[in-house]
Parts: structure tokens; sequence; C-alpha cells
């Protein structure tokens, strides 16, 4: 436990206007969203526990983490919805806690689009403009331009209801660019539409994003969105930050068992600390079995641990093929059973020692079958070590 | 085509049967009436002529009358509307777990009976009653004051009857607006009034436009608040009607305004539908 918060305070740096005020640093720009030590209580439900987190000018940060984490909470928090109970939010370094929602100048969208429906799409659109004394002929400007971004010119004079889902939510998106908002919130925008328009909106947002350069916090919990778009993604669990990071470090390294098995398929076990081996750290698997894992950090001798290893990181090939001169990290197993998903397979395999492990395999090769007597191997640096919780 | 076309008929039947029963048939009954003619012996006389329209319209006296019923139930409807938005409105609002007691509470007044609430007002406006009393009491008056018997007080026997008709019609629809809307007005730069002004009243229309013609309509028949409470200048159609047929046993000319009373506000509820009411509703469901 010691060592995921040692980990995760690493990662979110000091907070950048005490940087600023040191005499020998130039002066730092202060992160576009800042939270410091905010909680939020509802009654008695935590909802949020203690938080810090700094969200970079320019960048896509999502919150992502399963049902009733705090994600929605956090945001809420951030466009003046929801009142902290503890700590403060900063915006461009200026304190927002008694700013009133309109005063914010941020960007909201929606799970259900929230248009307004008795209002033509101009007039959703033009909305937050007509809030911002706005000469008429500029906001025409602004919101022909703003439908064209988000490639729906010519349907100003429509009715939302005269749309289909995912050309709302495209409505949606441009009344908030159009306002150039500081900061754009979004709470699970892709999840009211079907699978295959939500890939394409995805990457709507995403080059909408980087185009306008907008600050933008994404709250899904959706991972292969998270990993997809993201600058940096915050796992939640429970009201508490997990990690946070870019998708390759979050997915990679996670920081403690609950972001490696909410991020993809992994496979867990539990061993003990044996020593080292060059670069590697040595540890004995509960099968008994000996593993090299490339950890770094402190590991002592005797320390219980757990391994963590992805489904895809591990290589399965069959016994009689396979040659054990002077190869490490195998093992050997049947699998038992096995499912086809198109560009890859699934293997679930029964090991030596009892333990059950997970293997994806792109099929670069032919499949195996059920029953077949494979080895299974991973390279030292795709095994993880986490303290045991 | 036309084989699958009677089985919707099949399942309306029973309550068409009623409504045909109940409605239809005592409504021709007075259809009917309303061209018979009235011996000067009292007795009544089939007939098919329009002396009985014609009468109602002979001079200034009967018109007038309902003249006055659609003044009366116009003024209902504002004052309902005005008090009834705002206890809809604080209802919708309020964070209270216990809305449906909220709402019970409103209809609490249905459990008195509708004669025993409207003689009520006599003990608290008459010369003896609450009020006067009151004043009197504590010297502010000499006199009592005559708070009965006129348009104030049979305006205030209609608010107490048909306010719960409004609120529970602009509640529902305003429960029925998605509260992100709002959320949505405000961080696009509402202030809480301005997101009232563009959201929430405008979304709130069909209920009002539904609360509205609903104490329009229930008004405009209504004759015990003007009987009890008005004086005898206050009376209104309905009471017109109820003296003509109880009073005077003229069963034809009573039918006769009846029917003309029937026609307007079928002609009202017509227009109204049209261009604000059930195309209203049904747009602001359907998007
Ligand atoms: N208005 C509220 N009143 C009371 N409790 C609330 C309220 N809003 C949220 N909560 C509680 O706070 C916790 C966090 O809720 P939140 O909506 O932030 O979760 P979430 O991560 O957005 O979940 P989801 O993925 O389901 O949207 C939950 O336990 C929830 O029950
Ligand atoms: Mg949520």
């Amino acid at each position: 436990m010691s060592e995921i918060t040692k980990n995760t305070e690493g990662s979110s740096a000091a907070p950048a206007a005490e940087d600023a005020s040191a005499p020998h640093m130039p002066p730092v720009k202060p992160p576009m969203v800042q939270f410091k030590g905010i909680l939020k209580k509802f009654g008695k439900v935590l909802a949020v526990e203690k938080t810090d987190l700094d969200i970079e000018e320019g960048s896509l940060v999502t919150l992502l983490g399963p049902s009733g984490c705090g994600k929605t909470t956090l945001l809420r928090m951030v466009a003046g919805l929801e009142t902290p109970t503890e700590g403060d939010i900063f915006i461009k370094g200026k304190r927002i806690n008694d700013v009133p929602i309109h005063q914010r100048n941020l960007g909201m969208i929606f799970q259900n689009y929230a248009l307004f429906p008795h209002k033509s799409i101009y007039d959703n659109v033009a909305f937050g403009l007509k809030y911002r004394k706005i000469p008429k002929e500029e906001i025409r400007e602004k919101v022909l331009r703003a439908l064209e971004m988000v490639r729906l010119p010519g349907v100003e004079k429509r009715m939302p209801g005269q749309l289909s889902g995912g050309q709302q939510q495209r409505i949606a998106l441009a009344r908030a660019i159009v306002i150039e908002p500081d900061v754009l919130l979004m709470d699970e925008p892709l999840s009211a539409l079907d699978e295959n328009l939500r890939e394409d909106m995805r990457r709507e947002i995403d080059n909408l994003q980087q185009m306008l350069g907008v600050t933008t916090i994404f709250v899904t919990h959706d991972q292969r969105e998270a990993l997809s778009m993201s600058d940096k993604i915050v796992v939640m669990k429970n009201g508490k930050k997990q990690q946070e990071g870019v998708p390759e470090e979050v997915y990679n390294r996670p920081a403690n068992h609950f972001v490696a098995d909410f991020l993809g398929h992994s496979n867990f076990t539990s061993a003990v600390v044996q020593g080292r081996e060059g670069n590697f750290v040595k540890v004995e698997l509960e099968t008994g079995n000996i593993l090299l894992a490339d950890a770094p950090g402190d590991w002592k001798e005797g320390e219980e641990v757990e391994v963590v290893v992805r489904a895809q990181r591990f290589e399965a090939m069959l016994q009689e093929e396979f040659s054990p001169d002077g190869q490490t990290n195998y093992f050997e197993g049947k699998i038992r059973d096995r499912s086809y998903m198109g560009g890859e397979v699934s293997y679930f395999i029964d090991m030596a020692g009892g333990k059950e492990v997970h293997v994806i395999s792109m099929m670069r090769s032919r499949i195996y079958g059920i029953g077949n007597d494979v080895v299974v191997q991973v390279a030292p640096e795709h095994c993880h070590l986490l303290p045991l919780e | 085509m036309q084989n699958k076309s009677w089985k919707p008929w099949a399942m309306m039947a029973p309550s068409l049967s009623a409504v045909f029963l109940l409605l239809v048939i005592p409504v021709c009954f007075i259809v009917v009436y309303s061209f018979w003619l009235r011996a000067p012996t009292g007795a009544d006389i089939p007939a098919f002529q329009f002396g009985n329209y014609a009468k109602f319209f002979e001079d200034f006296f009967y018109p007038s009358i309902l003249i006055r019923t659609i003044r009366v139930a116009l003024e209902t409807v504002a004052l309902c509307l005005v008090m009834g938005y705002i206890p809809a409105y604080f209802f919708y609002r309020s964070e209270t777990r216990h809305k449906s007691l909220l709402l019970l509470l409103i209809m609490l007044p249905f459990w008195i009976s509708f004669i025993i609430r409207t003689l009520s007002w006599i003990n608290i406006l008459g010369e003896t009653g609450l009020i006067n009393h009151l004043l009197l009491k504590f010297g502010i008056l000499n006199e009592p004051l005559s708070l009965l018997y006129n348009e104030g007080a049979v305006l205030l026997g209609l608010i107490q009857y048909l306010l719960p008709f409004m609120i529970l019609n602009v509640y529902v629809s305003l429960e029925g607006i998605d509260k992100s809307l709002l959320e949505a007005a405000r961080s696009l730069g509402c202030t809480e009034w301005q997101a009232f002004r563009e959201v929430t009243l405008p979304l709130s229309l069909p209920g009002v436009s539904a609360g509205c013609l609903l104490v329009f309509v229930l008004t405009a028949g209504t004759y015990l608040p003007p009987m009890i409470l008005g004086g005898p200048g206050n009376d209104m159609i309905a009471n017109l009607i109820f003296k003509r047929v109880i009073g005077t046993l003229d069963w034809p000319f009573g039918s006769a305004i009846s029917v003309l009373l029937l026609a307007l506000l079928g002609v009202i509820v017509f227009t109204y539908n049209r261009y604000l009411g059930i195309n209203q509703v049904f747009k602001s469901l359907s998007s």
C-alpha cells in the first residue's frame, strides 16, 4: 500500500503555483484546472475522497473508473453544478469555488445531448453567444462555422428532434465549442450512441479537441475510449484516485491491482521475492515456478508480491515444438478452453500448479485446439510486480 | 387491409358503449328537447322549431350572462395560473424526499365535499364571519364589510375548487423537463432566472395550456360558487340553466341554453387544441 501512494504522489507534480513563487525558477504557467484537496460528501456518502489533480492546458484528460466511483461528481464540481465539501478548484490559477456556474466559461456535453427541444439548431448553437453580448452578425458567423466544424452545415433551421442521436451530439459539441470555453467537460458523451457511431464520434471529438487545443475533461467507464484519446488518464475507484498518467504508462505500468484488473485482461498470481538476477527481480510463484520480472524499485528478499502479466503478453506454443534450452519464464499447461474473436484468440490454459492463465494471441499463425499441451512464455519486461494489498 | 381494422374497435367497444350510453344519448335528448315547444299550461309539446334559441337572443339579458360567464372563466384561469404556477414550481424545485406527500396535500381538499368547502366561505367572509369578527374586535372597523355575494367571492370559490387542477397540470409538465437542460443553459451563461425564462417556462407551457383549458371549461360549466357565494348579479350560464330547468321547469329553453353552451365550449376547445393544446403536448413529448 505504501508503495502505491509513493507512486501516485510521485507522478502528480507539486502544485505549480508554488513552483512559480520559487525565486530561482522562471514563472511556470499554472495548470488549466487544478484540484487541491477536493473532497465531496453527499450527506454521509463520500463520493470523492481527498483528491489533488492537475490538468494541463490543451490536454485531454479522462476520468476512468467503474460506475459510482465519483467521476461525474468530480466533473460537476468543475462546472459548478456541485460544491466541494472541502478543498479548492482553480481554473487558470484562479480559485473558482465561489464563481457561479454561468460565469465560469465552460462547455458541457451531456450523455443525453441536452439540446433545447423547443429551439432550432441555430438557436441552440447560438445560445451561449447570446449571453456573451456578441453582435448578431458575428453570432451568425460563429454558429455557421461551428456547424461546419462538426460537419453538419445546413441544419440550422431544423429542430433537435429531427436529427439522429449522433447528429444531436455533434450539435451539442458545436454549442459547447462555439463559446470558446476555457475547459470542455464531457460526461460519457458517447454512451448513448450505438457501437459503430461511437467510434466515429470518438475520433471526431479527438480531432476537434486537438484542432482547437481546448482543455478537455472526459468522463468515461470505457477503457478503449480512455486509452485511445487521452493525453492523461486518471483511474478512479470508490471516489479515490488510483493512478494518473499517459495511457501507455497506466496500461503498461499499473500502479495497483485494481488498475491492472480494470484495464485490459490481466493474469495475477502471488509470489515471494527471492533476490535479483542481473537487471531482473527473481520471484517464486505460488505454484513453485521461478519467474524473472523487470521491476524497477526496491524489492526486499522474502517480500510477498503480486505478479501481473497482461493476457496479450504471453506467447503460447505447442510443447513438442518448444526447446527449453536457455529459455526463462516458461510454464507448461493444457488448453482448457478457447474463444475465437476474429483478429485474435483467447486461450484459457490450465497450468501445472493448478492455476489458470488467460492468454490472448494475435492470429499470426495457426490456432491451437482444446486439450493441446502447450508452453506459455512471457518476457521479463512484461512481468510487473505489485506490493501485495 | 379491411380484415384487421375491426380489431381496435372491438377493443374499444366497452368504453365506447359506456361513453355512448352515458354521454351521447343524454346529450341527444337535450338537443331534441331544445326544439320542443312549451305550452302555456306548462306541458312540453314535441316540435321542431327554433323559438327557444331565438328567445335566448331576443334581448341582451341572456347573452350578457354568457359573456359574464366567459369573463369570469378567463379571470379564474388567469388567477389560477398565477397562483398555481408558483406552488407547482416550488414542488418541482423542492429537494425533499416527500414530494408525493406534498402532492397528496394538494388533493386533500377533494376529500371534503365541494358544497361544504364552498359553504364554509360564508363563515369566513360573512357579516358575522371570521374576517369581519376580527376586524370589529380589534376596532379596525365599526361596520362589518360586505365581502360576500359579489364577483370577488365567486372567484374565491372558483379558485379554491380549481387551483389543484392547475397545480397538478403544471407540476407534471415541470417534472417532465430534463434537468440537464437547465444545467446546459446555466453552463452556457444563463443566470438562474434566465434559465427559467429560456428553458423551464417554455417547456412547461404544455402543462400550463392543459391546466388553463381544464380550468376554463370547468368554470364555464359550474354553478355552485355563484349560487352560494354570488349575488343576483353574479349568475353564470349554468345558474341560468339550473333556474330554467329546476326553477320554472322550462325544459325546452334550459336545453336550448345547454346546447348553446356546449357548442360554444366545443368551438373553444377545438380551436384551442388546434393552436395551443394537445398538439403542443405531443410536440414536447416527441422530441
Ligand atoms: N446528488 C447525489 N446525492 C447523493 N449521492 C450522490 C449524488 N450524486 C452522486 N452520488 C453518489 O456519489 C457517488 C459517486 O457518484 P458519481 O455519479 O460521481 O459516479 P460516477 O463515477 O459518475 O458513476 P457512473 O459511471 O455510474 O455515472 C455514488 O455513490 C453516488 O451514489
Ligand atoms: Mg456518471
